[in-house]
């Protein structure tokens, strides 16, 4: 090392003092992101204090910085999901038909506003948002049709929902049983993951006690039910999107994660029983290195706090699982087709940072919903990653960079101080309740904001580069949900509820009640509720009728 | 100091609907107060009749509408006869977020001032809203 130190010294002082005296640097200072400061040159000096087996290890192996699987993309290559959901249940059956004949692996169910916020589509609320965003789910009748001639035990699900994912989740348990698929073999995630929502992205229904209570509903559920779902997924990807920085990303996950899983030991389950199927969300941003050290970062961090802060004993709970994805902040609306180049990386950050399931953005997503053709793009782009690019033939192919080794556990280190802080202030429910993660995050958007208008942080087609208005886009191509949406699920819902048993829907509804009142594990009952055609709107009424609403407080 | 005395511009940002996502709200919240004006944002899932009670109660002269779910289309054209229902058809109202150009004139013809799509720098609706109150 001794050598090191003295042929770089005498590299800066020749070599390199030459070039900067004639022509300096860009910047003065370079810097990652999320604000890391970036040195010239990383070399084997900044690895010195590395033990490798302790920091690193091996793949599968603790403390699971190389990969959560011995053999990762050798044995299977990622999951390729991509979020899709719009209009009808019908509409939605032929676009995931679609995307699993275009060669799919897993589904990544999107719903529209109503649906997520438990609203039937012929609430005066549901106005103007039925079938936008995503699927309109109302009652079973749509789950049934959306998966029409889609295998349950073929096919895994990932669904986008949180305050009412207990009705989805029992939604799909009900499909399934028609499908004749017992509830044991169903694979899949939801997402359910309320604290996120509180913070950022907003589709909250209920205070946040009930609003965790019904969060374990489904980890306790599926621990004893369905061996293969992923009971609850932590996103961190959210933050991100509101503004967040990595760093704050990682840390604020971790700290969600801690919540819950404190939340369930309070309730008298053992932590090795629910936590290997707690999985995790993370986003994709611009900065490639500084996106890979964090993923590297968070299964190691991650390990670390299941091993010496939970004593977890059993291997599967200290896994990482990452479900990574293109945050759509990152895309723009100018000169819109640039941005398969951005998703393109994103994916590429996925991969080399060994994620389990990657989502690829569209190119225009800015302005609506993915067209068929583009999501089909946003598809191939994984594929051709996956196939052609060598990038699958070794694990953790970027292991062992000066630089990649020194940002992991910078990143690492300036997560844990946040969590320590957050642990100082008494855990996430007080950080968030005294506006500390709204605070941080805001600072991180406004940060981020000031470098686009001063155009200090170029975003090509936005603030560089830029083309005049006419030769930019053109919108005739762009997709839209088409308008008789909204009337369409009214007239189903009407039929449905003509045709169902009504003395069924009281007596589950008020099983449902009563349950609540006894503070039992709901799921049970919410499943009786949908089979009988239940519209989300109805249990969700049940509940907020017991719970009121929340009503989360705005900081600017 | 001829500014003394002087009201101080007025604007409330609202969230109309059931979307959460307000980073963009936020920061053009954030800009027009840094700029001097008096700014109240609603928070996210407001309904039209909360956004334009709180115009009027806070008297303001501007109301910021933020979209991004694609239901701008149906709740603008609430707005703009709620406001005119109640007579404040002095509130000078403009929108931003996800907005397909086409829908611009229809925005327009409905009476929204102006619309801002992304990418604007919030400095330009800065300059916009003082250009466009009289004030400063």
């Amino acid at each position: 090392m001794n050598k090191i130190i003295d042929s770089l010294g005498q590299w800066e002082n020749t070599t390199l003092k030459k070039v900067l005296d004639k022509s300096p640097e860009r910047e003065d200072v370079f810097k990652t992101e999320s604000g890391i400061p970036v040195k010239r040159l990383y070399t084997p000096l900044d690895l010195e204090d590395i033990d490798y087996e302790s920091e690193l290890g091996f793949p599968g192996e603790y403390p699971y910085t190389r990969g959560v699987y011995p053999t990762m993309y050798r044995g299977r290559y990622w999951t390729m999901r991509n979020y899709a959901g719009f209009g009808t249940a019908e509409d939605t059956n032929k676009r995931y038909r679609y995307l699993l004949e275009q060669g799919m692996v897993g589904l990544s169910m999107a719903f529209d506003l109503p649906t997520q916020l438990g609203y039937d589509s012929d609430d005066p609320l549901s106005e103007g948002a039925v079938g936008r965003v995503g699927v309109a789910v109302d009652s079973l009748a749509d789950m049934e049709t959306i998966f029409d001639g889609i295998p349950l035990d073929k096919v895994s699900t990932s669904m986008t929902i949180n305050a009412p994912a207990t009705v989805l989740l029992a939604m799909y348990i009900a499909v399934g049983e028609k499908q004749g698929v017992p509830q044991k073999k169903l694979m899949g995630t939801t997402q359910n993951d309320i604290l996120k929502e509180f913070i950022a992205r907003g589709t909250y229904i209920f205070p946040p006690e009930p609003s965790i209570k019904l969060v374990l509903d489904i980890v306790e559920h599926c621990a004893q039910h369905i061996p293969r779902w992923n009971t609850l997924n932590i996103a961190g990807y959210h933050f991100r999107e509101a503004g967040a920085n990595a760093i704050q990303e990682l840390a604020f996950t971790l700290a969600d994660a801690i919540t819950y899983i404190e939340k369930a030991q309070e309730r008298g389950l053992e932590v090795d029983y629910f936590a290997p199927r707690l999985s995790y969300s993370l986003g994709c941003y611009m900065d490639l290195f500084e996106e890979v050290a964090k993923y590297r970062a968070a299964r190691r961090l991650f390990a670390r706090i299941m091993k010496d802060r939970f004593q977890a004993k059993d291997p599967r709970s200290y896994l990482f699982r990452i479900f990574t994805g293109s945050c759509g902040s990152t895309l723009v609306t100018q000169q819109p087709i640039s941005n398969i180049v951005r998703v393109t990386m994103h994916a590429l950050m996925g991969i080399l940072g060994g994620d389990q399931a990657i989502h690829t953005a569209c190119w225009d997503e800015g302005y609506a919903l993915p067209s068929e053709d583009s999501a089909r793009i946003a598809l191939r782009t994984q594929q051709i990653l996956a196939h052609e690019c060598g990038l699958c033939n070794t694990i953790d192919p970027l292991a062992g960079s000066y630089y990649v080794e020194t940002l992991t556990n910078e990143i690492e280190k300036r997560a844990s101080d946040y969590l320590k802080k957050i642990d100082d202030m008494g855990g996430m429910l007080r950080a968030i309740e005294n506006g500390f993660v709204f605070r941080e995050i805001q600072k991180s958007s406004v940060k981020f904001q000031e470098r686009v208008d001063s155009g200090e942080r170029v975003i090509v087609g936005l603030n560089k580069f830029v083309m005049p208005e006419e030769k930019d886009v053109e919108e005739q191509d762009i997709f839209e949900v088409h308008e008789e949406v909204e009337d369409l699920q009214k007239e189903k819902l009407l039929r449905v509820k003509a045709e169902r048993i009504e003395s069924d829907i009281k007596q589950t509804l008020s099983r449902l009640e009563l349950a609540i009142d006894r503070d039992e594990n709901l799921m049970p009952y919410i499943v009786e509720a949908v089979k009988c055609y239940a519209t989300i709107g109805e249990i969700c009424g049940v509940m907020r009728q017991k719970w009121g609403e929340f009503r989360a407080p705005a900081y600017i | 100091m001829s500014n003394v005395g002087k009201r101080k511009i007025r604007v409330l940002i609202a969230k109309v609907g059931l979307d959460g996502h307000d980073r963009g709200a936020k920061i053009v919240a954030h800009n027009l107060r840094n700029a001097g004006m008096e700014v109240i944002y609603t928070g996210i899932r407001q309904t039209v009749n909360q956004a334009i009670n709180a115009a009027i109660q806070e008297d303001v002269d501007v109301l910021g509408l933020s979209f991004l779910s694609g239901d701008h289309m149906v709740l603008v054209p609430k707005v703009m006869q709620g406001l005119k229902e109640k007579g404040r058809q002095d509130v000078k109202v403009l929108v931003g977020g996800i907005i397909l150009k086409r829908h611009i004139p229809e925005l327009i013809k409905m009476g929204v001032q102006k619309v801002f799509l992304p990418g604007t720098p919030p400095n330009e609706i800065v300059r916009y809203i003082q250009q466009n109150t009289g004030r400063s």
